[in-house]
């Protein structure tokens, strides 16, 4: 079963954990500026995002990459960047339109979301259930279930 | 080590910036955040020096779990010479600058002597500079913020600043940092002002890597956070009803400091609690409360983030304040509240984003605002004085003095000096409800009698936050105390004072500790540091944090006598509730306070109590 990061803003506070929880899965260091997912602010409207790579199915900073140093995990559908191929020509970061794929000047490479192999350091890390890891087909059961208990209230005693 | 190791000093009078290598001998005594950076500055400056003077420095300190994934690893605190006071200073903030500045490879900026023009400091990882700030002066905080970064083209700066109120020399000014954050109390802000540094910018990408024992770490934070998570005032209480909450508390406690402590108790406390933040306007059927936010790393997330109606009188021509924003917090709520009899949600909302925008403590500035309310009603200040009829309860002359006072305007100027200054200059200096010049928050010390040992021995003046009695007078934190009696509660103000220390310099927010005690601190801080740190040794920590500050003051020429409560609570009893007759007993707490503090009679550390601490 392919799972996918699912993400609920309502639930969100804006603490961060999650940026730290990236950047030291994969830095080994906190660091909101190595970080893959990030929590933005609307501070007029009240809201907090966060907002990471979708793994977009047919993906097009792999369609765009020229060495092809972007492929899919097979055992979780995470679109990857080899490091070792990866030339940081940066074309992947205008290809996507999403803006999740980005470039760090620090090793010449890009960087984006690899779900940590499986398991997700940020939604692990999330306080609020904000981020969660779920089953891919089913990113909106919660939502369903919601509405679901709101539909057919009526008392069944004495039905 | 959690620590960078290293300081920025910043030399406002030549305009330099230089590097330096973290004191480590000192980081070990003093830990960081509050206790390291008044080491560093008590032994930088002449403990007489004029607060608003260039022979006054000013340090932005944070700990070494800042910019951590401790949870409420957020913090730094902002170390001066107190405008208010001219006792030592120590305003902590949470937000996310601190952490910001941490990731830019800095542990703490010390500010020295004063520009001769207005200037911000620009800080980008391990480049540091003075940038003119022309464009910024007389701009309030949130323009301030909203301009560097757009400068810059860079909205994930973080930025500290002053309002207008900083500018000013408004003596309760505050330095506000993401845009509803501030370092409150004893006008660290005036300090900032009076240096003609208008704001500190900081990007930091260097990140936080130095933790002694990464997987230790890691462990220990986690458990720490499932402490918080399972406790009922950090897992529920503060992020549903945040500190608000406490109102209907409080006041049923016959607590609540109303009308300039006139009474114990406010009929309108229900309309201005955390409940009635919950509730649907009558008239646009809206809530106030929109959501709660965290600071940096806070696994709590009792910031509130409200929208006033924009139809209220208040605001209906000032969009500015018609989004979301920073919310009430219960002293906010309380001091531009009750404390002046007003029960109108929407202007303490109003009034207290006016506190954020141009930066004041709300605190001091409500509680001024109801001693000028009883100069006013016993005849001693006019209308024409203040500028508008000021009788206890009228929300307009609280809306109009907050912004005369930020502003600098007429009677805002004299209001800017904070009540002491102003209850003495009206030949009334007895309504002034202070302690060393600082205004005392919300809880009366008639009913809470801790409260008000508490007040009369905090170093920074009247506060709640150097020992939070109430946490086991009121809630029985962690064990349940009477709050009437007065039995125990020096070795109770003692053991809070102590512990607070050791908070206040680790990076964390106080607020843990409604969970937390130091045995859930100390893991996290040892896996992060070097030293060992034991329960031991963070309490010996606190306590040597409070004679180092102690020592300030009274080489700053306070006394014993400074050791006091307003004599409204020591002679007038509670008119109403469970407190009904109490007065507050401070003289029976205080010689005992003393001797467990293991000083004299006066009030000063005997020489074995500065042995065994090692200072």
């Amino acid at each position: 079963m392919e799972k996918s990061l699912h993400i609920d803003p309502n639930k969100c506070t804006g603490c961060l954990q999650c940026e730290m929880a990236c950047s030291y899965e994969n830095y080994g260091q906190f660091n909101l500026a190595k970080s893959r997912i990030k929590v933005f602010n609307f501070e007029h409207a009240g809201r907090k995002v966060p907002y990471t790579c979708t793994q977009c199915s047919d993906a097009w900073c792999m369609a765009a990459c020229p060495v092809e140093a972007i492929k899919v995990d097979a055992a979780t559908g995470a679109k990857v960047v080899s490091e070792a191929t990866c030339v940081g020509c940066k074309v992947c970061t205008i290809a996507c339109p999403f803006g999740t794929i980005n470039y760090v000047h620090e090793t010449g490479k890009v960087q984006k979301c690899d779900l940590c192999g499986g398991d997700p350091a940020c939604a692990a890390a999330c306080p609020t259930g904000a981020i969660t890891y779920v089953d891919a087909d089913w990113t909106g059961l919660d939502k369903m279930r919601q509405w679901a208990e709101k539909t057919d209230t009526q008392s069944r005693v004495g039905a | 080590m959690g620590w960078a190791r290293k300081i920025l000093r910043v030399d406002l009078t030549s305009g330099s910036v230089k590097s330096e290598p973290l004191n480590m001998e000192w980081a070990q005594q003093y830990l960081g955040q509050r206790g390291l950076a008044t080491k560093y500055l008590v032994s930088e400056i002449d403990p007489k020096v004029d607060p608003l003077s260039a022979e006054n420095k000013m340090i932005m300190a944070t700990g070494p779990l800042t910019g951590t994934a401790a949870s409420t690893g957020g913090r730094y605190s902002v170390i001066t010479k107190g405008a208010l006071t001219g006792a030592i200073a120590c305003s902590n903030s949470g937000g996310f600058f601190g952490a910001e500045l941490k990731m830019a490879g800095w542990d703490m900026v010390i500010f020295e002597g004063r520009s001769p023009k207005p200037v911000y400091l620009w800080i980008q990882d391990d480049r540091a500079e003075l940038r003119d700030a022309a464009h910024l002066w007389g701009r309030t905080s949130w323009e301030t913020e909203e301009t560097i970064k757009r400068d810059h083209q860079d909205p994930q700066i973080r930025v500290a600043s002053i309002g207008r109120a900083g500018e000013n020399g408004v003596l309760f000014a505050c330095v506000i940092n993401d845009l509803h954050r501030a370092a409150g109390r004893s006008g660290v802000g005036a300090v900032m002002g009076s240096k003609n540094l208008k704001a500190v910018a900081v990007r930091g990408t260097v990140g936080v890597s130095g933790i002694r024992d990464f997987k230790a770490f890691m462990a220990a934070t986690q458990a720490a956070k499932k402490v918080l998570a399972d406790n009922a005032v950090t897992g529920q209480g503060l992020p549903k009803y945040g500190t608000q909450v406490l109102m209907n508390v409080i006041n049923e406690l016959g607590a609540l400091p109303t009308r300039n402590a006139r009474d114990v108790q406010f009929e309108g406390a229900r309309k201005i609690s955390a409940e009635a933040m919950h509730e649907k306007r009558p008239t646009d059927g809206k809530t106030h409360l929109v959501a709660n936010a965290a600071c940096f790393g806070c696994t709590i997330a009792c910031g509130r983030v409200s929208q006033v109606d924009p139809g209220h009188w208040s605001v209906q021509n000032s969009p500015k304040y018609w989004g979301a924003n920073g919310g009430l917090e219960y002293e906010a709520a309380w001091a531009l509240g009750a404390a002046d009899g007003i029960d109108d949600l929407e202007a303490l909302q109003v009034a207290n984003m006016i506190c954020n925008e141009d930066g004041m403590d709300p605190i001091t500035f409500g509680a001024t605002v109801g001693a000028a309310m009883e100069l006013y009603e016993i005849g001693a200040l006019t209308k024409e004085q203040i500028g508008v009829e000021a009788p206890f309860g009228s929300a307009k002359a609280l809306i109009e003095m907050a912004h005369m006072t930020a502003e600098g305007r007429g009677f805002g100027q004299e209001l800017a000096l904070g009540s002491a200054r102003l209850c003495e200059k009206y030949g009334h200096p007895d309504l002034s409800m202070t302690v060393k010049k600082q205004e005392f928050p919300a809880y009366d010390p008639r009913g809470v009698q801790g409260m008000g040992l508490t007040y009369a021995t905090s170093n920074r003046g009247a506060c709640h936050l150097r020992s939070y009695t109430v946490a086991s007078e009121v809630l029985g934190i962690p064990v349940k105390t009477d709050p009437h009696v007065t039995e125990g509660k020096p070795a109770l103000v003692k053991a809070f004072q102590d512990a607070t220390g050791a908070f206040d310099s680790s990076g964390t927010c106080i607020f843990t500790t409604f969970a937390w005690s130091l045995a859930d601190l100390a893991p996290q801080l040892d896996a992060a540091c070097e030293g060992g740190w034991t329960v031991e040794k963070l309490a010996e920590l606190g306590e040597r944090i409070w004679n180092l500050e102690r020592q300030f003051n009274l080489a700053a020429g306070f006394t014993a006598k400074d050791d006091d409560l307003p004599k409204r609570l020591k002679t007038e009893p509670a008119k109403t509730g469970p407190a009904k007759g109490l007065v507050n007993q401070i003289d029976k707490m205080k010689p005992e306070y003393y001797e467990v503090r293991g000083w004299d009679a006066a009030g000063v550390p005997k020489q074995e109590t500065l042995a065994r601490l090692g200072l």
